[in-house]
């Protein structure tokens, strides 16, 4: 299948997707190998795997899944020589809504990510890995079934790796479509056979008490393949992309109301939120100004635009100090969007302009949220459909006054109680449009009709 | 060995606690009970109902790496922002616990809130009520108002989850300790969750029933009105219900019950937490039996017959009649068909009687079956132990049954007293029985042998009656009357003391149960220094009682 090309905006930096949309780029091995691949997996199998390990700690890669945790800090939980098996987990479930980008290195550079995981395997001593990528990847189980099977005739993967004695396979384990399932206790228990019920922590850690409750390391499949280029550059180098603590480049996943909505590798807190949506993505859609954007995936909390938000800026002797930046302004990078209370989570950023109705988006984002909740937990099985039900009834123009009040309530309920982070999830997208666009929420429910909310919805309290 | 114990920090108090100790257990012995749904102390904690939300800290520690301590020597503590729950932590030193402070609260209210909001809260017509956690925590911890508007989820009712329970899942609360028990403890992997989210609901795995036998304990340990016993709902409203302390009688397990009983009627059995007996469960088929008890064909005036067949009479009469009818044989001419069913109490009387008697012919009746790994004992009767340290039965019970159904046969023996047993159990056929000039039949049902009988004394049965066994395991415990037995029915030991001064015998200065068991642990080397009331709830093994005196 020949890919859309598409050339990369002069402000990308591309390291991970150096080859996608390339021309001429193909997806098997003999085009990864002519590009130089499996290179740095030869370097990294004469190399100490501490020392792997230390080098990825060095470079500051963060996790590219959603909660930023520092790779290398996760990798050091593993103990060394310990008595039970490694196992390594590659997350290829991405479904978190507005993000796009795994499923391009799955679909285009499979290889990238095959090396970056058998080297990771290499650097924890994983002799066993598996991808759990979502259901709807069809193709891209099958591409990464043909990828894994070249790799392995190749001899880079299965016994002996390159002669260095080291074994290593890796298996794809399809998911059957549920968003719990990119939880990485919830996967692990998918993969174990069972509902992907999160598991509590403590205890259940993964790197103490992970797959068949022995040590893992369950990673994003962008995060992987930084791996291979914190191998090929070294940890120092690597750390020199981006900002201290937010190393590296980030793939930025646009959808929504911007002209040229797509898929962008920036270096991490190199461009603003309006660089992004003003030069790279073409702007606003003609006659439209900006109104809200969720900057991390649809969990993340929406910013508003015209709002200021307070964070360390960037003075002009280079120093940091205290101060106000307007939405436009604010770095794209970890810590700016956790400063102004959102977050960077997944890369997939959706921009709303203001034709769009706040409740209606946000009714949008509970039903998803609700239909994904695993319901193990009460407070998420139950609030998540609640609060959908909710904002359904405020969109059929039965709100009542109080139900922007009751909907932050519920939202204050869930976050921080739940087994799993999808407590916070379900929970952050209606505290941040409730608290945001109040306004608007009050007078969604004041257009309700005056009649009470029982004889409208037929229902029973 | 005892284990290192823990400083820990409750509600500001400092108390120690063993290592190992769950937070939620820590909390409840220090007289501040956590609420939970899921948390069960016998099943795994799966952490999922959020009901013991707590506030938790661990010490502080300083620039050294040791904990800082405060003006009063002890650690300071650095609360976790986030509430924790309290059911699948342990302690740790210096952990520091809030189980009643205003994000608890919040925590706790916020719960209550979302369990109830897909509830249906048919309170009035849901057989859990009264003894409904829901309603409980709700009345604690709730808030007395909701807030839901909508329409709630619609679920299946009404489900035959097997033979013996009934599930709702609108009620169910998802707490999934059922799906645990039948894993964990019963090992019958049967129930599950299936659809998502609140849409959620319990099912038997696809062409599976719920029929184990041990299905009920699922009734038993549901929070809320979702899983109910088929037999028991809608009979009676707990609040009702007598309970009374006991045992179960249907195997040599003699698993600890509460008899839940109103007006003379047994209702349920439930099983009550002995971890030396049968931890926190029971099987459906020992629970279940009682339903006799209530039988429209119960023995209730004593009968003597005449020459139109039996008829009813005053029990002076029908004693002394078998006083009379038994005073015409020979003790070798008598056999006694006990049986291992009768409490320690009975047995020791029918051991006084034998010996009054003069007879050598006497044994129990064995019952035995399956066992399984769980409860259910081979020995389906329950003091067989009691039996054979009475002296009432050998070391192999039933071993003599064949040998006095020959002599029987034979008309050696003329006159047979049997308590509680058919002698068609014992391998007599009717013509048999028919061929005996006495035939004194203690009971609480009519069998072959009541009919053939030529006095009929109404006994009582399990719940009607005081009295101890021994297990299999060599465990005394108690039974306790829940009931009055029916009609004119009288207790057995007292019967059997009435037929021994019938005979002629000596049992004066036996009027209380309790005089009984004095003179029981008197003879019984492995009960001397026993009382009824030292027996107490739980027991008193008798193997480990010989182990310390020896």
């Amino acid at each position: 299948m020949a890919s859309p090309v598409r050339s990369p905006h002069p402000r990308e930096n591309r390291i991970v997707f150096k080859n996608i949309d390339g021309p001429g780029w193909t997806n098997d091995i003999d085009c990864y190998l002519r590009d130089g691949g499996y290179e740095e997996l030869k370097k990294a199998l004469g190399m100490k795997p501490e020392t792997i390990v230390n080098e990825v700690k060095v470079s500051g890669l963060r996790g590219r899944g959603g909660a930023g945790f520092p790779c290398g800090v996760k990798w050091g939980f593993i103990r060394p020589g310990g008595p039970k098996p490694v196992y390594l987990i590659c997350n290829a479930d991405e479904s978190e809504p507005g993000t796009f980008k795994d499923r391009y290195i799955i679909h285009q550079d499979p290889h990238q990510m095959i090396e970056g995981m058998v080297i990771s395997c290499f650097a924890v001593n994983a002799r066993l890995a598996y991808i759990y990528i979502r259901g709807e990847f069809p193709e891209g189980a099958k591409i990464l079934e043909r990828a894994l099977a070249e790799a392995r005739e190749h001899g880079f993967l299965g016994k002996n790796i390159l002669g260095s004695g080291f074994d290593c396979e890796i298996y794809v384990h399809r998911g059957a479509g549920a968003y719990i399932c990119g939880e990485e206790t919830g996967l692990i228990e998918s993969l174990e056979g069972k509902r992907a019920y999160p598991r509590i922590k403590p205890p259940y850690f993964p790197a103490a008490l992970g797959l068949y409750m022995c040590p893992t390391v369950v990673n994003n499949v962008e995060t992987l393949c930084n791996v291979k280029h914190i191998v090929r550059m070294g940890g120092a180098e690597y750390a020199k992309i981006g900002r201290p603590n937010n190393t590296g480049t980030r793939l930025l996943c646009v959808s929504g109301d911007v002209q040229k909505p797509g898929y962008f590798e920036l270096e991490v807190g190199a461009v603003t939120m309006g660089e992004l949506i003003y030069d790279i993505c073409g702007g606003m859609k003609p006659g439209r100004k900006l109104k809200a954007v969720i900057p991390g995936g649809s969990s993340a909390k929406v910013l508003r635009a015209g709002d200021t938000y307070k964070m360390k800026v960037k003075q002009p002797d280079g120093s940091m100090a205290d101060g106000e930046v307007k939405l436009e302004d604010i770095p794209l990078d970890f810590d700016s969007l956790a400063a102004a209370g959102s977050m960077a989570g997944s890369g997939g950023v959706i921009v709303m302009d203001d034709s769009r109705d706040m409740v209606w988006a946000l009714n949008n984002i509970n039903e998803f949220y609700a239909h994904e909740s695993c319901g193990q937990c009460t407070p998420c099985r139950e609030g998540s459909l609640w609060m959908k039900k909710i904002t359904d009834r405020m969109l059929k123009g039965a709100g009542v006054h109080q139900d922007t009040d009751t909907l932050k309530g519920v939202a204050d309920n869930i976050a921080g109680r739940t087994i799993c982070a999808f407590g916070e999830a379900c929970a952050w997208p209606t505290q941040s449009f409730v608290l945001k666009f109040r306004d608007e929420f009050l007078a969604t429910a004041r257009n309700g009709s005056q009649a009470s909310p029982q004889e409208k919805n037929g229902g029973s309290q | 060995m005892s284990a290192e114990l823990l400083n820990v920090q409750i509600d500001g108090t400092w108390y120690q606690f063993p290592k190992g100790t769950r937070v939620i257990e820590a909390c409840a012995q220090a007289g501040k009970f956590v609420p939970r749904y899921c948390y069960h102390p016998k099943l795994s904690s799966p952490g999922n109902c959020r009901m013991c939300l707590i506030e938790m800290g661990l010490p502080k520690m300083g620039p050294n790496r040791k904990p800082e301590l405060g003006p009063d020597g002890k650690p300071v503590i650095s609360w976790i922002p986030r509430p924790q729950i309290s059911c699948a932590q342990d302690v740790a030193e210096g952990m520091g616990i809030k189980t009643d402070s205003p994000m608890t609260q919040e925590c706790r209210k916020g719960v209550m809130e979302f369990l109830l909001i897909n509830h249906p809260l048919d309170c009035p017509i849901c057989d859990q009520a009264g003894e409904c956690e829901l309603q409980e925590f709700s009345v604690e911890y709730g808030n007395a108002g909701s807030r839901f508007l909508e329409e709630k989820v619609k679920k299946p009712k009404r489900i035959e989850l097997g033979p013996r329970v009934t599930l709702d899942d609108e009620r169910c609360i998802l707490c999934s300790r059922c799906i645990r028990f039948m894993k964990e403890i019963a090992q019958d992997d049967v129930l599950g969750f299936v659809s998502r989210g609140s849409h959620t609901y319990l099912t038997a795995y696809p062409g599976r029933l719920l029929d184990s036998n041990y299905s009920l304990n699922t009734v038993d340990i549901c929070p809320v009105g979702a899983l109910t016993s088929t037999d028991f709902r809608f009979k009676m409203r707990v609040w009702f219900l007598k309970e009374t302390k006991s045992i179960c009688t249907s195997c040599a397990t003699g698993c600890n019950t509460i008899i839940g009983s109103r007006q003379d009627i047994v209702y349920r059995q439930t099983p009550r937490e002995n971890d030396e007996v049968n931890s926190c469960w029971m099987c459906d088929a020992g629970r279940l039996n009682f339903h006799y008890l209530n039988a429209e064909n119960r023995l209730r005036t004593p009968q003597a017959r005449q020459s139109t067949g039996l008829a009813d009479t005053s029990w002076p009469d029908a004693l002394a009649r078998a006083g009379e009818s038994l005073k015409a044989f020979k003790g070798e001419e008598i056999a006694v068909i006990a049986s291992a069913r009768m409490t320690n109490e009975e047995l020791w009387m029918a051991k006084r009687l034998i010996d009054a008697l003069g007879t050598s012919e006497f044994d129990v009746v064995p019952r035995t079956g399956e066992a399984d790994k769980l409860l259910v004992s081979a020995d389906r009767n329950p003091n067989t132990h009691g039996a054979q340290l009475i002296g009432v039965t050998g070391s192999t019970p039933g071993a003599r049954l064949s040998e006095i159904a020959e002599k029987i046969r034979s008309g050696a023996v003329k006159a047979v007293i049997t308590f509680g047993e058919d002698l068609s159990r014992a391998g007599l056929s009717p013509s048999d029985i028919s061929k005996l000039s006495a035939l004194i039949a203690v009971d609480i049902l009519p069998n072959e042998t009541t009919q053939h009988a030529t006095v009929v004394l109404p006994g009582s049965g399990f719940a009607e009656k005081r009295g101890s066994m021994v297990n299999g395991k060599g465990r005394l415990q108690r039974l306790n009357r829940a009931i009055r037995p029916p009609g004119q029915a009288r207790d057995d030991w007292e019967i059997i003391r009435d037929l021994i001064q019938a005979i002629g015998s000596e049992s004066n200065g036996v009027y209380l149960i309790e005089d009984v068991f004095k003179q029981i642990a008197q003879a019984v080397p492995d009960m001397n220094g026993l009382s009824l009331s030292k027996i107490g709830d739980q027991g008193v093994s008798l193997v480990a009682k010989e182990a310390q005196t020896a």
